[in-house]
Protein backbone atom coordinates (compact mmCIF):
# COMPACT_ATOMS: atom_id res chain seq x y z
CA UNK A 1 0.00 0.00 0.00
CA UNK A 2 1.41 3.36 -0.94
CA UNK A 3 1.66 5.91 1.82
CA UNK A 4 2.00 9.81 0.96
CA UNK A 5 4.56 11.84 2.27
CA UNK A 6 2.92 12.59 5.48
CA UNK A 7 2.43 9.43 6.82
CA UNK A 8 5.23 9.83 9.46
CA UNK A 9 3.00 13.02 10.68
CA UNK A 10 -0.66 11.47 10.46
CA UNK A 11 0.63 8.38 12.69
CA UNK A 12 2.57 11.03 15.17
CA UNK A 13 -0.99 12.34 15.73
CA UNK A 14 -2.31 8.92 16.55
CA UNK A 15 -4.58 9.22 13.49
CA UNK A 16 -6.61 6.18 12.39
CA UNK A 17 -5.43 4.81 9.21
CA UNK A 18 -7.41 2.92 6.54
CA UNK A 19 -7.10 1.83 2.66
CA UNK A 20 -8.40 4.48 0.65
CA UNK A 21 -7.67 3.67 -3.06
CA UNK A 22 -4.49 1.65 -2.94
CA UNK A 23 -3.51 4.55 -0.16
CA UNK A 24 -2.92 4.19 3.24
CA UNK A 25 -4.77 7.21 4.91
CA UNK A 26 -5.84 8.99 8.09
CA UNK A 27 -9.82 8.17 8.31
CA UNK A 28 -9.83 9.70 11.77
CA UNK A 29 -7.56 11.82 14.26
CA UNK A 30 -10.03 11.93 17.30
CA UNK A 31 -13.49 11.28 15.63
CA UNK A 32 -15.30 12.21 12.86
CA UNK A 33 -18.14 14.68 14.68
CA UNK A 34 -15.58 16.58 16.09
CA UNK A 35 -13.29 16.95 12.90
CA UNK A 36 -16.72 17.78 10.99
CA UNK A 37 -17.94 20.46 13.13
CA UNK A 38 -14.26 21.85 12.92
CA UNK A 39 -14.75 21.98 9.30
CA UNK A 40 -17.57 23.58 9.29
CA UNK A 41 -17.18 26.32 12.20
CA UNK A 42 -13.16 26.82 12.28
CA UNK A 43 -11.25 25.25 9.71
CA UNK A 44 -9.73 21.94 8.49
CA UNK A 45 -6.51 20.77 6.43
CA UNK A 46 -6.67 17.33 4.67
CA UNK A 47 -4.17 15.49 3.52
CA UNK A 48 -5.30 15.02 -0.22
CA UNK A 49 -1.40 13.75 -1.64
CA UNK A 50 -3.45 10.36 -3.16
CA UNK A 51 -5.16 12.33 -5.81
CA UNK A 52 -3.69 12.35 -9.16
CA UNK A 53 -2.02 14.70 -11.09
CA UNK A 54 -1.69 14.75 -14.75
CA UNK A 55 0.40 17.61 -16.48
CA UNK A 56 -0.98 17.95 -19.90
CA UNK A 57 1.09 20.04 -21.93
CA UNK A 58 1.69 21.12 -25.53
CA UNK A 59 0.26 23.05 -28.78
CA UNK A 60 -2.63 20.27 -29.01
CA UNK A 61 -3.11 20.06 -25.45
CA UNK A 62 -6.53 21.95 -25.48
CA UNK A 63 -7.31 19.73 -28.73
CA UNK A 64 -7.12 16.60 -26.79
CA UNK A 65 -8.89 17.87 -23.53
CA UNK A 66 -11.22 19.49 -25.80
CA UNK A 67 -12.08 15.95 -27.01
CA UNK A 68 -11.99 13.74 -23.99
CA UNK A 69 -13.61 16.05 -21.68
CA UNK A 70 -17.38 16.50 -21.53
CA UNK A 71 -16.89 20.45 -20.82
CA UNK A 72 -16.54 22.91 -22.55
CA UNK A 73 -13.08 24.08 -22.36
CA UNK A 74 -12.92 27.11 -24.89
CA UNK A 75 -13.74 29.60 -22.80
CA UNK A 76 -11.45 28.29 -19.81
CA UNK A 77 -8.35 31.14 -19.30
CA UNK A 78 -5.38 30.18 -17.71
CA UNK A 79 -5.53 30.61 -14.23
CA UNK A 80 -9.24 28.93 -14.44
CA UNK A 81 -10.21 25.86 -12.86
CA UNK A 82 -13.08 23.24 -14.50
CA UNK A 83 -14.97 20.74 -12.86
CA UNK A 84 -15.29 17.81 -15.90
CA UNK A 85 -16.35 14.50 -17.19
CA UNK A 86 -14.15 11.84 -18.96
CA UNK A 87 -16.69 9.68 -20.36
CA UNK A 88 -15.82 7.04 -22.34
CA UNK A 89 -17.47 5.90 -25.91
CA UNK A 90 -20.94 4.82 -24.35
CA UNK A 91 -21.28 7.85 -21.84
CA UNK A 92 -20.49 6.00 -18.97
CA UNK A 93 -18.32 8.69 -16.89
CA UNK A 94 -14.45 7.37 -16.22
CA UNK A 95 -14.06 9.45 -13.79
CA UNK A 96 -15.16 13.81 -12.27
CA UNK A 97 -11.67 15.41 -12.30
CA UNK A 98 -10.43 19.28 -12.30
CA UNK A 99 -9.05 20.81 -15.20
CA UNK A 100 -6.77 23.61 -14.30
CA UNK A 101 -5.69 25.68 -17.30
CA UNK A 102 -1.84 26.60 -15.91
CA UNK A 103 -1.01 28.68 -18.45
CA UNK A 104 -1.73 28.58 -22.29
CA UNK A 105 -1.34 25.15 -23.87
CA UNK A 106 -0.47 23.62 -20.28
CA UNK A 107 -3.13 22.05 -18.11
CA UNK A 108 -3.11 20.07 -15.10
CA UNK A 109 -5.65 17.15 -14.46
CA UNK A 110 -6.24 16.17 -11.05
CA UNK A 111 -8.12 12.97 -10.76
CA UNK A 112 -9.87 10.44 -7.95
CA UNK A 113 -6.83 8.51 -6.60
CA UNK A 114 -8.55 5.25 -7.38
CA UNK A 115 -8.85 6.61 -11.11
CA UNK A 116 -5.54 8.28 -11.82
CA UNK A 117 -4.14 4.68 -13.89
CA UNK A 118 -7.10 4.45 -16.40
CA UNK A 119 -7.59 8.37 -16.67
CA UNK A 120 -3.91 8.76 -17.82
CA UNK A 121 -4.24 5.06 -19.73
CA UNK A 122 -7.55 6.95 -21.37
CA UNK A 123 -5.43 10.13 -21.99
CA UNK A 124 -2.60 8.49 -23.43
CA UNK A 125 -4.84 6.20 -25.59
CA UNK A 126 -6.69 8.95 -27.08
CA UNK A 127 -3.61 10.61 -28.03
CA UNK A 128 -2.92 8.36 -29.89
CA UNK A 129 -5.60 7.86 -31.65
CA UNK A 130 -6.49 11.32 -32.55
CA UNK A 131 -3.10 11.80 -33.66
CA UNK A 132 -2.67 14.94 -31.15
CA UNK A 133 1.38 14.05 -30.83
CA UNK A 134 2.32 17.51 -29.75
CA UNK A 135 0.91 17.09 -26.68
CA UNK A 136 2.90 15.78 -23.66
CA UNK A 137 1.15 13.95 -21.15
CA UNK A 138 3.34 13.18 -17.22
CA UNK A 139 1.67 11.56 -14.35
CA UNK A 140 3.19 13.66 -11.74
CA UNK A 141 1.31 12.45 -8.84
CA UNK A 142 4.36 10.83 -7.29
CA UNK A 143 6.29 14.89 -6.84
CA UNK A 144 3.42 16.91 -6.32
CA UNK A 145 1.90 16.96 -2.98
CA UNK A 146 -1.48 18.32 -2.26
CA UNK A 147 -3.46 19.84 0.85
CA UNK A 148 -7.08 21.32 0.95
CA UNK A 149 -8.15 23.72 3.39
CA UNK A 150 -11.54 24.01 4.57
CA UNK A 151 -13.53 26.57 6.08
CA UNK A 152 -14.73 29.71 7.60
CA UNK A 153 -11.32 30.28 9.10
CA UNK A 154 -9.58 28.77 6.13
CA UNK A 155 -8.92 32.61 3.96
CA UNK A 156 -7.17 33.86 6.86
CA UNK A 157 -5.05 31.03 8.24
CA UNK A 158 -3.34 30.43 4.46
CA UNK A 159 -3.31 34.10 3.84
CA UNK A 160 -0.44 34.99 6.69
CA UNK A 161 1.28 32.25 5.04
CA UNK A 162 1.24 33.37 1.44
CA UNK A 163 2.15 36.16 -0.70
CA UNK A 164 -0.61 35.93 -2.98
CA UNK A 165 -3.87 38.07 -2.80
CA UNK A 166 -6.76 35.50 -1.64
CA UNK A 167 -9.36 38.00 -1.65
CA UNK A 168 -9.17 38.23 -4.59
CA UNK A 169 -8.99 34.62 -5.93
CA UNK A 170 -12.60 34.35 -7.48
CA UNK A 171 -14.50 30.73 -7.05
CA UNK A 172 -13.02 28.40 -9.30
CA UNK A 173 -9.94 30.17 -10.39
CA UNK A 174 -6.22 29.49 -9.12
CA UNK A 175 -2.94 31.48 -8.05
CA UNK A 176 0.59 30.44 -8.57
CA UNK A 177 2.46 31.98 -5.51
CA UNK A 178 4.13 30.59 -2.04
CA UNK A 179 2.96 29.35 0.56
CA UNK A 180 5.76 29.77 3.75
CA UNK A 181 7.79 30.44 1.33
CA UNK A 182 7.32 27.31 -0.66
CA UNK A 183 6.32 27.42 -4.64
CA UNK A 184 2.81 26.52 -4.16
CA UNK A 185 -0.55 26.79 -6.81
CA UNK A 186 -3.62 27.50 -4.81
CA UNK A 187 -7.04 27.26 -6.12
CA UNK A 188 -10.40 28.78 -4.38
CA UNK A 189 -12.02 25.00 -4.22
CA UNK A 190 -12.59 21.85 -2.41
CA UNK A 191 -15.36 19.27 -1.29
CA UNK A 192 -17.09 19.93 1.85
CA UNK A 193 -19.58 22.55 0.89
CA UNK A 194 -17.37 25.66 3.05
CA UNK A 195 -14.81 28.06 1.73
CA UNK A 196 -11.50 27.12 1.16
CA UNK A 197 -8.74 26.38 -1.17
CA UNK A 198 -7.02 23.68 -2.52
CA UNK A 199 -2.71 23.80 -1.96
CA UNK A 200 -0.10 21.95 -4.73
CA UNK A 201 3.66 22.20 -3.48
CA UNK A 202 6.38 19.86 -4.40
CA UNK A 203 5.56 16.35 -2.24
CA UNK A 204 9.36 16.68 -0.75
CA UNK A 205 8.02 20.25 0.96
CA UNK A 206 4.40 19.31 1.71
CA UNK A 207 5.24 18.17 5.32
CA UNK A 208 6.60 21.90 5.58
CA UNK A 209 3.54 23.53 4.40
CA UNK A 210 1.36 20.53 6.42
CA UNK A 211 3.29 22.09 9.92
CA UNK A 212 3.30 25.71 9.33
CA UNK A 213 -0.56 25.54 8.19
CA UNK A 214 -0.96 24.14 11.28
CA UNK A 215 1.22 26.18 13.75
CA UNK A 216 -0.39 29.34 12.33
CA UNK A 217 -3.85 27.62 12.23
CA UNK A 218 -3.52 26.30 16.22
CA UNK A 219 -4.96 29.88 17.84
CA UNK A 220 -7.87 29.82 15.05
CA UNK A 221 -8.83 26.35 15.66
CA UNK A 222 -7.25 24.77 12.89
CA UNK A 223 -7.18 20.78 12.90
CA UNK A 224 -6.45 17.99 10.68
CA UNK A 225 -9.10 15.97 9.30
CA UNK A 226 -9.22 12.62 7.86
CA UNK A 227 -11.67 10.91 5.46
CA UNK A 228 -14.02 9.99 7.69
CA UNK A 229 -15.26 13.84 8.00
CA UNK A 230 -14.54 14.34 4.38
CA UNK A 231 -17.10 12.05 3.65
CA UNK A 232 -19.85 13.16 5.44
CA UNK A 233 -19.25 17.10 4.70
CA UNK A 234 -18.88 16.13 1.06
CA UNK A 235 -22.12 14.29 1.26
CA UNK A 236 -24.42 17.35 2.98
CA UNK A 237 -22.89 19.43 0.40
CA UNK A 238 -24.35 16.63 -2.17
CA UNK A 239 -21.56 16.48 -3.92
CA UNK A 240 -20.65 12.76 -5.22
CA UNK A 241 -18.08 10.27 -4.64
CA UNK A 242 -16.77 8.21 -7.97
CA UNK A 243 -17.01 4.78 -7.32
CA UNK A 244 -20.09 4.89 -5.04
CA UNK A 245 -22.32 7.45 -7.04
CA UNK A 246 -20.36 6.84 -10.48
CA UNK A 247 -19.01 4.07 -12.24
CA UNK A 248 -18.75 3.43 -16.23
CA UNK A 249 -21.97 2.07 -16.39
CA UNK A 250 -22.96 5.93 -15.18
CA UNK A 251 -24.33 8.90 -17.25
CA UNK A 252 -23.82 11.97 -16.14
CA UNK A 253 -27.20 12.34 -16.89
CA UNK A 254 -28.31 9.96 -14.16
CA UNK A 255 -26.36 11.83 -11.82
CA UNK A 256 -26.34 15.69 -10.92
CA UNK A 257 -23.80 16.28 -13.91
CA UNK A 258 -25.75 16.95 -16.87
CA UNK A 259 -24.52 20.54 -16.70
CA UNK A 260 -20.78 19.31 -16.98
CA UNK A 261 -22.14 18.34 -20.48
CA UNK A 262 -21.76 20.22 -23.26
CA UNK A 263 -23.42 18.01 -26.57
CA UNK A 264 -22.46 21.66 -28.93
CA UNK A 265 -19.25 20.81 -29.16
CA UNK A 266 -17.56 17.25 -30.12
CA UNK A 267 -16.27 14.98 -27.58
CA UNK A 268 -15.87 10.99 -27.14
CA UNK A 269 -19.24 9.78 -25.46
CA UNK A 270 -20.98 12.65 -27.44
CA UNK A 271 -23.23 10.44 -29.57
CA UNK A 272 -24.24 7.96 -26.99
CA UNK A 273 -25.32 11.29 -24.08
CA UNK A 274 -27.17 12.65 -26.95
CA UNK A 275 -29.26 9.58 -27.81
CA UNK A 276 -29.65 9.46 -24.05
CA UNK A 277 -30.48 13.33 -23.64
CA UNK A 278 -33.74 12.90 -26.13
CA UNK A 279 -34.79 9.62 -24.87
CA UNK A 280 -34.52 10.41 -21.36
CA UNK A 281 -33.05 7.94 -18.66
CA UNK A 282 -35.31 5.97 -16.50
CA UNK A 283 -33.40 6.28 -13.19
CA UNK A 284 -31.66 9.44 -11.17
CA UNK A 285 -29.54 9.82 -8.33
CA UNK A 286 -31.73 11.76 -5.51
CA UNK A 287 -30.50 13.06 -2.03
CA UNK A 288 -33.26 11.38 0.82
CA UNK A 289 -33.53 11.94 4.16
CA UNK A 290 -34.34 9.22 6.86
CA UNK A 291 -38.29 9.76 8.42
CA UNK A 292 -38.23 6.62 10.59
CA UNK A 293 -34.85 5.78 13.20
CA UNK A 294 -32.08 4.18 10.94
CA UNK A 295 -29.35 5.10 9.12
CA UNK A 296 -28.90 3.87 5.32
CA UNK A 297 -25.72 3.13 3.92
CA UNK A 298 -24.40 2.42 1.12
CA UNK A 299 -25.77 -0.70 -1.10
CA UNK A 300 -28.67 -0.89 1.23
CA UNK A 301 -31.71 -1.49 -0.94
CA UNK A 302 -34.65 1.39 -1.60
CA UNK A 303 -38.57 -0.24 -2.01
CA UNK A 304 -41.89 1.48 -2.82
CA UNK A 305 -44.72 -0.12 -2.35
CA UNK A 306 -42.87 -3.14 -1.08
CA UNK A 307 -40.92 -3.87 -4.56
CA UNK A 308 -37.28 -2.62 -5.09
CA UNK A 309 -36.41 0.02 -7.29
CA UNK A 310 -33.14 0.96 -6.23
CA UNK A 311 -29.83 1.44 -3.99
CA UNK A 312 -28.60 3.55 -1.72
CA UNK A 313 -24.85 4.66 -2.99
CA UNK A 314 -24.22 6.64 0.26
CA UNK A 315 -25.44 6.93 3.32
CA UNK A 316 -24.60 8.38 6.29
CA UNK A 317 -25.61 10.60 10.19
CA UNK A 318 -25.00 13.85 8.76
CA UNK A 319 -23.34 15.36 12.30
CA UNK A 320 -24.43 19.25 10.95
CA UNK A 321 -27.82 18.35 10.44
CA UNK A 322 -28.47 16.25 12.94
CA UNK A 323 -29.92 13.38 10.97
CA UNK A 324 -29.28 10.68 8.64
CA UNK A 325 -29.11 11.33 5.08
CA UNK A 326 -28.24 9.85 1.83
CA UNK A 327 -27.62 9.52 -2.28
CA UNK A 328 -29.62 6.86 -4.09
CA UNK A 329 -30.62 5.56 -7.25
CA UNK A 330 -34.38 5.15 -8.22
CA UNK A 331 -36.63 5.54 -11.02
CA UNK A 332 -37.45 8.81 -12.30
CA UNK A 333 -41.18 9.00 -11.40
CA UNK A 334 -40.43 8.46 -7.71
CA UNK A 335 -36.99 11.30 -7.53
CA UNK A 336 -39.71 13.97 -7.18
CA UNK A 337 -39.11 15.52 -3.85
CA UNK A 338 -41.39 14.84 -1.33
CA UNK A 339 -41.85 10.83 -2.38
CA UNK A 340 -41.59 8.46 0.21
CA UNK A 341 -39.50 5.50 -0.03
CA UNK A 342 -38.32 2.89 2.09
CA UNK A 343 -34.56 1.84 2.46
CA UNK A 344 -34.21 -1.78 3.81
CA UNK A 345 -32.00 -1.88 6.74
CA UNK A 346 -31.29 -5.28 8.55
CA UNK A 347 -34.41 -7.08 7.15
CA UNK A 348 -36.60 -4.08 8.06
CA UNK A 349 -38.15 -1.50 5.76
CA UNK A 350 -37.34 2.31 7.37
CA UNK A 351 -39.12 4.70 5.50
CA UNK A 352 -37.14 8.22 4.08
CA UNK A 353 -38.56 10.49 1.61
CA UNK A 354 -36.96 12.31 -1.14
CA UNK A 355 -35.38 15.83 -0.33
CA UNK A 356 -34.24 18.43 -2.90
CA UNK A 357 -29.98 18.95 -3.06
CA UNK A 358 -27.77 20.27 -1.49
CA UNK A 359 -28.71 18.73 2.34
CA UNK A 360 -26.87 21.75 3.46
CA UNK A 361 -25.72 24.77 2.18
CA UNK A 362 -23.47 27.37 3.85
CA UNK A 363 -25.22 31.03 4.62
CA UNK A 364 -23.35 32.56 2.32
CA UNK A 365 -23.85 30.54 -0.14
CA UNK A 366 -21.30 30.62 -3.03
CA UNK A 367 -22.14 30.19 -7.24
CA UNK A 368 -21.15 26.83 -6.61
CA UNK A 369 -24.52 25.92 -5.81
CA UNK A 370 -26.21 26.61 -9.33
CA UNK A 371 -25.38 23.20 -10.15
CA UNK A 372 -28.43 22.20 -8.13
CA UNK A 373 -31.47 24.77 -9.64
CA UNK B 1 -7.15 6.06 27.24
CA UNK B 2 -10.20 3.83 27.99
CA UNK B 3 -11.48 3.68 31.11
CA UNK B 4 -10.26 1.09 33.79
CA UNK B 5 -12.15 -2.84 33.15
CA UNK B 6 -14.20 -2.93 36.26
CA UNK B 7 -13.77 -6.13 38.46
CA UNK B 8 -17.16 -6.36 39.53
CA UNK B 9 -18.31 -7.90 35.80
CA UNK B 10 -17.02 -10.31 33.31
CA UNK B 11 -16.10 -9.77 29.63
CA UNK B 12 -16.31 -11.29 25.96
CA UNK B 13 -14.10 -11.45 23.81
CA UNK B 14 -16.28 -9.41 21.26
CA UNK B 15 -16.27 -6.78 24.13
CA UNK B 16 -19.22 -6.95 25.57
CA UNK B 17 -19.33 -7.25 29.23
CA UNK B 18 -22.19 -8.68 31.73
CA UNK B 19 -22.49 -7.76 35.36
CA UNK B 20 -24.60 -10.27 37.15
CA UNK B 21 -26.93 -9.32 39.69
CA UNK B 22 -28.19 -11.60 42.75
CA UNK B 23 -31.74 -11.93 41.16
CA UNK B 24 -30.45 -14.33 38.55
CA UNK B 25 -30.53 -11.27 35.96
CA UNK B 26 -27.55 -9.68 34.56
CA UNK B 27 -27.34 -6.07 32.90
CA UNK B 28 -24.64 -6.01 29.52
CA UNK B 29 -23.17 -3.29 27.94
CA UNK B 30 -19.98 -3.18 25.55
CA UNK B 31 -16.79 -1.88 27.37
CA UNK B 32 -14.79 0.88 27.47
CA UNK B 33 -12.45 0.02 25.16
CA UNK B 34 -15.28 -0.77 22.48
CA UNK B 35 -16.76 2.70 22.46
CA UNK B 36 -13.58 3.96 22.40
CA UNK B 37 -12.55 1.83 18.88
CA UNK B 38 -16.22 2.99 17.52
CA UNK B 39 -15.89 6.28 18.62
CA UNK B 40 -18.93 8.95 17.75
CA UNK B 41 -22.02 6.45 18.07
CA UNK B 42 -24.76 8.11 16.46
CA UNK B 43 -27.37 5.35 16.60
CA UNK B 44 -28.51 2.10 18.75
CA UNK B 45 -30.66 -0.52 17.34
CA UNK B 46 -32.56 -2.08 20.43
CA UNK B 47 -34.06 -5.67 20.84
CA UNK B 48 -37.76 -5.92 22.31
CA UNK B 49 -38.20 -6.62 25.59
CA UNK B 50 -39.01 -10.75 25.65
CA UNK B 51 -36.48 -11.45 23.24
CA UNK B 52 -35.22 -14.87 23.94
CA UNK B 53 -31.23 -14.79 23.10
CA UNK B 54 -28.18 -17.98 23.31
CA UNK B 55 -24.67 -17.19 24.28
CA UNK B 56 -23.09 -15.09 21.26
CA UNK B 57 -26.39 -14.52 19.09
CA UNK B 58 -26.52 -10.85 17.76
CA UNK B 59 -28.30 -8.77 20.46
CA UNK B 60 -28.14 -4.89 19.17
CA UNK B 61 -26.51 -2.86 16.67
CA UNK B 62 -24.33 -0.10 17.58
CA UNK B 63 -23.63 2.51 14.53
CA UNK B 64 -21.10 5.21 14.53
CA UNK B 65 -20.75 7.88 11.94
CA UNK B 66 -18.63 5.60 9.40
CA UNK B 67 -19.22 1.56 10.50
CA UNK B 68 -22.45 -0.54 11.54
CA UNK B 69 -21.05 -3.36 14.41
CA UNK B 70 -23.29 -5.78 15.97
CA UNK B 71 -23.36 -6.37 19.43
CA UNK B 72 -23.54 -9.85 20.94
CA UNK B 73 -25.15 -11.82 24.17
CA UNK B 74 -22.00 -12.33 26.42
CA UNK B 75 -24.31 -15.11 27.97
CA UNK B 76 -27.74 -16.53 27.38
CA UNK B 77 -31.37 -15.44 28.48
CA UNK B 78 -34.23 -13.29 27.97
CA UNK B 79 -34.23 -10.04 27.23
CA UNK B 80 -36.05 -8.31 30.41
CA UNK B 81 -35.44 -4.61 29.72
CA UNK B 82 -33.75 -2.22 27.29
CA UNK B 83 -31.64 1.53 28.12
CA UNK B 84 -34.61 3.54 25.89
CA UNK B 85 -32.39 6.42 27.06
CA UNK B 86 -30.00 5.07 23.93
CA UNK B 87 -32.67 5.76 21.90
CA UNK B 88 -32.00 9.59 21.96
CA UNK B 89 -28.77 9.68 24.00
CA UNK B 90 -26.75 7.22 21.76
CA UNK B 91 -23.63 9.22 23.02
CA UNK B 92 -24.33 7.42 26.28
CA UNK B 93 -22.30 4.67 24.91
CA UNK B 94 -19.06 7.18 24.69
CA UNK B 95 -19.11 8.67 27.82
CA UNK B 96 -20.09 5.82 29.93
CA UNK B 97 -19.78 2.48 29.09
CA UNK B 98 -19.60 0.80 31.79
CA UNK B 99 -23.11 2.83 33.82
CA UNK B 100 -25.15 4.83 32.23
CA UNK B 101 -24.27 3.54 28.48
CA UNK B 102 -25.73 0.09 29.49
CA UNK B 103 -27.64 -1.69 27.09
CA UNK B 104 -29.82 -4.17 28.22
CA UNK B 105 -30.85 -6.37 30.76
CA UNK B 106 -31.10 -10.46 30.70
CA UNK B 107 -33.00 -12.77 32.98
CA UNK B 108 -30.00 -15.44 32.58
CA UNK B 109 -30.77 -19.02 31.26
CA UNK B 110 -27.62 -20.39 32.80
CA UNK B 111 -25.50 -18.45 35.27
CA UNK B 112 -23.08 -20.89 34.87
CA UNK B 113 -21.73 -19.36 31.84
CA UNK B 114 -20.48 -16.34 33.16
CA UNK B 115 -17.44 -18.40 34.77
CA UNK B 116 -16.64 -19.06 30.97
CA UNK B 117 -16.32 -15.48 30.52
CA UNK B 118 -12.94 -13.48 31.07
CA UNK B 119 -12.54 -11.35 34.37
CA UNK B 120 -10.94 -7.64 33.91
CA UNK B 121 -7.48 -8.69 34.37
CA UNK B 122 -7.83 -11.64 31.35
CA UNK B 123 -9.52 -8.97 29.30
CA UNK B 124 -7.10 -6.25 30.27
CA UNK B 125 -4.00 -8.56 28.76
CA UNK B 126 -6.07 -9.14 25.51
CA UNK B 127 -7.11 -5.85 24.79
CA UNK B 128 -3.42 -5.08 25.35
CA UNK B 129 -2.64 -7.82 22.88
CA UNK B 130 -4.98 -6.49 20.53
CA UNK B 131 -3.41 -2.61 20.71
CA UNK B 132 -0.02 -4.68 19.07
Amino acid sequence: MKKTPLYDRHFALGAKMIDFGGWLMPVQYTNVIDEHHATRTQAGLFDICHMGEIDVKGPQAFALLQRVMSRNLEKQVAGQMKLSVLSNEQGGIIDDLTVYQLEEDHYMVVTNAASKKKDLHWLQTRREAEGFFQVEITDRTETLGKLDMQGPRAQTILQSLTEGDLTGLKYYYSLNTTVAGIPALLSRSGYTGEDGFEIYAASDRIGLVWDRLLAAGAGGGLKPIGLGARDTLRLEAGMMLYGHEMCESVSPYEVIYGWLVDLEKDFVGRDALMQQKKKGVSRKLVGFEMIDRGIARADYKVFKYGREIGEVTSGTFAPTLNKAVGLAFVPVIYSEPGTEIDIRIRERDVKAKVVKLPFYRRSDKHIFYNIFI
Amino acid sequence: MSKPNLTDRKYSKEHEWALAHDDGTATVGITDYAQEMLTDIVFVELPPVGKKLKQMDPMAVVESVKSVSDVYAPVSGEIIAVNLSLENQPELINQDAFGQGWITKLKLDDPAELSGLMDAAAYDAMIREEKH
